[in-house]
């Protein structure tokens, strides 16, 4: 395998504190660590003006393979995450069939060796069919090579269920990720409840439906001391109920997407339903609570929540469409937009939830640039600035907010275990 | 005759909207200029004049998704007076064709060479939708629990006749407000030309942050009754309803019903609408209906002229933007 020396980056690695200019040498896929800019190598690559991060690693991505073919494929979702600058995900058990057996989690890991992009880890199903009545079967889907469980945009309601989940993944040492939302108090509803829900005549989500399942969650945390992963946190209360779980001990991580904390429920004034989501798109007090939450480490990690959509499930009337956007593509520019440029997070903040956050919630060892580490590493450019075509995207699907808008920032070069994978079109 | 130029620089200048989605868009002086316009085809009609002819050869499609017999027919007539011709398109959103979508369904009928669209739709914002990819004038006629605008212009039409202003009068909508589209067109409507507006019913049908729109919310009719000018009783859907958002019809009505003995506790001369159809005995009592309050028919005749305005008004535009002299 050849030897990379990307020269003169500005190399930044949160799991070694590191923000500094210099050059990074690659040998047989791994790191093998900074260097003088004389080094020789197979490859060079130019990395004035970049910034040279560990790859992201994205914790949870519908990749909708099998089953749902039509929204995206393994490949198609994992060239978008390469664009992205996502080099490992997490992929949701939301296929038909549901990923709840050893096999179908072969599948998956089969499917992604083919298609050679990043690297896919299986999230296997907490229940069977994601029926939430059942416990699948986790020690088999372990030995699958699934690195948490979730029923994904089903949270499992039934506490006793949940319990158990907890309790029986302390065995495996896996996280249990679930999405907080009370059924009951979400049921038809299409936005945030709220000023704007009222004055536009759309069924409202309030705050507590999450809030009410997050403090559940803990508290079976602390019942059980298993790990709970609470995916897309969107509310003030629930930022400060994790924060008084961590500070007693309890194993609570949380993630939140960058679109919750860029847009609000106003975006919905012209019924466009590409800012469907679930959780809905909270208010501004909620967004400043999220970045608080981000900075004093209460939230872990940022991730794209990609739900890619063909076009006639993203129908234009707003009751009609489902819920969700694709993610992966746009997740850095609207993490610098919405993080970097106001001077919320630093670089080295930013990229720490994008790499060493995730990384220690699904117990991966990757997310670093430590000697001996796998070479995943992503290029960013952090100035440039672009519309967003349909035309760029590699997901299948474009149900996005962002087309048409202009972002900045973008994944310049990705690397794959020592690959180069991916450059971006000029 | 050509009522045409007759009235169109005093009453209709200062309109040049090309659809009306709803009323939080339409300014205090938009507002005025439907107003006045109802009242011109109003005083038209009483002379005898009801079969007028601006719209003649063109087409007002009536795009029905949503069933409503009463403001279909409205909308009917109110073309047919102005010589339109009508093409009527009723279906409830799930028969249509799997595949096509509510857009394509109204391309479709667009292209029979309609120019005016008026649309009842189950989902909010679907006239706005419809704004955006058609030709036509959209006119809407209900969109899911967001805007009903000429059922609110109808209703602010027949308080302005009887007190003769809207300016300092106190409304109060009772009821139903979380799912009443005609709630919020009339709050929009009624603070724009200065009353002051209560909203009124369960709490649990009173829905998060309407007082940021202005209005007073309460929950006791005995309350504010004595303080109110106009009643608009806003209709009940119970089989919606029961067991969630309160526990029972004879508890709505004993709390938010209209009847004889809540009528003296009112000020002398209020007046009682309803959009209807009422359920008698639950929002209204009969001897309450029918008494000399109440003005329930008189809004069904203003209904038909309040729609004529609106198509009227969207013509003039039409006609305007297409540069065709008048
Ligand atoms: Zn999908």
């Amino acid at each position: 395998m050849k030897s990379i020396l990307i020269k003169n980056g500005r190399i930044i690695d949160p799991s070694q504190d590191l923000d500094q200019p210099g050059n990074l040498l690659i040998e047989n896929g791994k790191i093998t660590g900074l260097c003088e800019a004389t080094v020789t190598a197979d490859e060079i690559i130019d990395a004035t003006g970049l910034i040279v991060s560990p790859g992201f690693i994205d914790l949870h991505v519908s990749l909708c393979e099998p089953g749902f073919e039509e929204d995206e494929t393994i490949e198609s979702g994992t060239a978008a995450a390469l664009a992205g600058g996502v080099t490992s995900l997490g992929c949701l058990p939301n296929t038909s069939p549901v990923v709840d057996d050893r096999s179908s989690a072969e599948f998956i890991l089969l499917q992604a060796e083919r298609a050679a992009n990043c690297h896919v880890y299986p999230l296997g199903a907490i229940t069977k069919n994601q029926e939430g009545k059942e416990l699948a079967e986790i020690g088999q889907l372990v030995a699958g090579k699934a690195v948490g469980f979730t029923d994904a945009d089903r949270p499992i309601d039934n506490a006793q269920i949940m319990r158990c989940a907890l309790e029986y993944t302390r065995m495996f040492d896996r996280p249990i990720l679930n999405r907080p939302q009370v059924a009951e108090l979400t049921d038809k509803g299409q936005m945030h409840e709220g000023f704007h829900s009222t004055v536009l005549g759309l069924k409202g989500i309030p705050a507590a439906a999450e809030e009410i399942m997050v403090n559940r969650d803990i508290a079976l945390a602390e019942l059980t001391q298993g790990r709970i992963h609470l995916m897309c946190i969107s509310t003030q209360n629930s930022v400060s109920q994790i924060r008084r779980a961590k500070a007693t001990g309890i194993h609570v991580t949380a993630d939140v997407t960058p679109l919750h904390l860029t847009l609000t429920d106003q975006m919905l004034e012209n019924y466009d339903p590409n800012f469907k989501v679930l959780p809905p798109l909270r208010t501004q007090e909620h967004i400043d609570a999220l970045i608080v939450g981000l900075k004093d480490g209460t939230i872990d990690a940022i991730c794209s929540d990609h739900t890619p959509h063909a076009a006639e499930k993203k129908t234009d009337e707003i009751l009609g469409a489902d819920f969700g956007i694709i993610g992966l593509e746009t997740l850095l520019p609207v993490c610098l937009q919405s993080l970097i440029t106001p001077g919320h997070l630093s670089w080295l903040e930013l990229i720490s939830k994008l790499t060493v956050g995730p990384a220690q919630i699904l117990g991966l060892e990757k997310g670093t640039l430590a000697e001996g580490a796998d070479a995943d590493i992503t290029l960013i450019n952090p100035d440039i600035r672009y519309i967003l075509e349909p035309t760029m995207l590699k997901s299948s699907s474009h149900n996005t907010p962002f087309l048409g808008k202009e972002l900045q920032g973008r994944a310049e070069v990705v690397i794959v275990s020592g690959e180069i994978r991916f450059r971006a079109e000029n | 005759m050509n009522i045409d130029h007759e009235y169109r620089t005093d009453i209709s200048s200062g309109w040049n909207r090309k659809h009306i989605l709803g009323l939080q868009d339409l300014s205090r002086d938009e507002l005025n200029i439907i107003l006045n316009q109802a009242s011109e085809f109003k005083r038209l009609a009483a002379i005898g004049e009801t079969k007028l002819t601006p719209l003649a050869g063109t087409v007002v499609a009536n795009l029905f998704f949503e069933p409503s017999t009463r403001t279909r027919i409205s909308f009917g007539l109110a073309a047919k007076r102005l010589s339109a011709d009508t093409v009527d398109f009723s279906a409830s959103g799930s028969s249509l064709s799997k595949g096509e979508s509510f857009v394509d369904t109204a391309k479709t009928i667009e292209a029979m060479g309609v120019s005016y669209v008026v649309v009842r739709h189950k989902t909010p914002g679907a006239p706005q939708l419809l704004a955006q990819h058609l030709d036509a004038n959209i006119l809407n006629a209900g969109d899911g629990t967001h805007e009903h605008p000429t059922q609110a212009l109808l209703d602010i039409f027949t308080i302005r006749e009887h007190f003769g202003k809207i300016e300092g009068l106190t409304v109060t909508l009772v009821g139903d407000i979380l799912h009443s589209r005609v709630a919020r067109s009339n709050i929009w409507g009624l603070k724009k030309l200065g009353a002051h507006v209560i909203v009124c019913g369960p709490t649990t049908l009173i829905p998060s942050e309407i007082s940021k729109l202005g209005v007073e919310v309460s929950s006791n009719l005995d309350d504010v009754l004595p303080r109110t000018d106009c009643l608009n009783l806003l209709r009940i859907q119970f089989e919606r309803q029961r067991g969630h958002y309160f526990p029972s019809i004879r508890e709505y009505a004993h709390l938010f019903g209209m009847n004889k003995q809540r009528i003296n506790k009112a000020k002398e001369n209020v007046l009682i609408l309803a959009p209807g159809p009422i359920n008698r005995g639950v929002e209204i009592t009969p001897d309450v209906a029918d008494g000399p309050h109440s003005i329930i028919l008189g809004q069904v005749s203003n209904g038909l002229i309040i729609r004529m305005a609106c198509l009227y008004l969207l013509h003039l535009q039409r006609t305007a933007s297409l540069g065709t002299p008048g």
